[in-house]
């Protein structure tokens, strides 16, 4: 549940590096989400002959989570947003502002400016984030409807890289938290939700997999695993054995 | 005429309404959004929103992204 819309799936799926349009649905499919994100782009005024993406997104059952991807200003991100709002169907945003080009780290400073910016102006801010529990708190500060830290940088495949954060930023969020790229197989996906992340967002490790559909199959479970896990309350980490069957009554003793 | 669209040069023989615009370059108005002059035009206004000599055009749509 976020900003009063509840989703069925708590596995967030993007749109892009497909194969084929088709590909994608199909992995959206197999995913279960329930939520997708998409670019904001110039339409290519030179060539109209490339199809719609919205032909291959089911909008009546896929709610369309417009991002501000690759914008390097607060002020960019602020446009891009309010261009997304009027091309889509609702003022949700996933805010990107983007600090440095080769690791795709957020600006945390800008980042909370054009939240609080975004949000006076009635939007649903989604902040793709550090994964800095004080960068975290003052985005809920600012208005946030959700906490989306990093996992590792976007499209690496890396898997959680800073897990502690990721546990004090459960500690302290009152938002919903939700793990946002870094995800490079099932199991990065199912650690998120073990630490208690309440969603986990990602596109490449889907749309860059060998087989997309089946490892959008693979996430789907691996979510709820880990979520299934985190609710169950995992044992504590020990340094050596403790037996599980009994010790007294073994033959021969 | 000139006016910048998508950041490009673009020639117009007279103003026309962003609605003309779209029309002629074959976009659904529905699948896009505009934004004139660093301000966004609300759909409904597209017959009414003139552009002219040296306006600022964005327009947009969503396409593939994370």
């Amino acid at each position: 549940m976020i900003a009063g819309r509840t989703l069925k799936s708590r596995l967030i799926v993007g749109t892009g590096k497909y194969s084929s349009h088709a590909v994608m649905a199909q992995a959206h499919e197999a995913s279960g989400a329930d939520m997708v994100t998409v670019a904001v782009r110039r339409v290519n005024i030179s060539d109209r002959s490339r199809e719609s993406l919205l032909d291959y997104i089911d909008t009546s059952r896929m709610f369309i989570l417009p991002n501000t991807a690759g914008c390097y200003t607060a002020e960019d991100a602020i446009r891009t947003a309010r261009l997304g709002r009027e091309a889509g169907l609702s003022n949700w945003v996933k805010l990107e502002v983007i600090g440095d080009e080769r690791t795709l780290f957020p600006d945390n400073e800008a980042l909370i400016e054009a939240t609080r910016v975004l949000v006076k102006e009635g939007f649903v801010v989604l902040p793709y984030t550090n994964d800095d529990p004080i960068a975290c708190r003052k985005l809920e500060d600012a208005g946030a409807a959700a906490v989306m830290p990093l996992g590792a940088p976007i499209g690496s495949g890396l898997g959680i890289q800073n897990v502690n954060n990721i546990r004090i930023i459960r500690e302290f969020a009152r938002a919903p938290l939700i793990v946002d790229a870094g995800v490079g197989t099932a199991s990065d996906a199912a650690l998120a939700m073990e630490l208690g992340a309440d969603g986990v967002l990602m596109n490449t490790a889907i749309a860059g997999a060998e087989h997309p559909v089946a490892m959008a199959d693979a996430m789907k479970h691996a979510v709820i695993a880990g979520r299934l896990a985190w609710l169950a309350g995992r044992i504590p980490r020990k340094m050596y054995a403790t037996a599980s069957s009994p010790v007294e009554g073994v033959i021969g003793r | 005429m000139v006016i910048t669209l998508n950041g490009e040069r673009f020639e117009l023989e007279q103003p026309i309404s962003v609605a003309g615009l779209l029309a002629k370059l074959e976009i659904d108005p529905r699948r896009v959004a505009v934004e004139h002059n660093l301000a966004i035009i609300k759909r409904q206004t597209y017959p009414e929103v003139i552009v002219g000599e040296g306006d600022r055009l964005e327009i947009v749509n969503f396409v593939g992204g994370g």
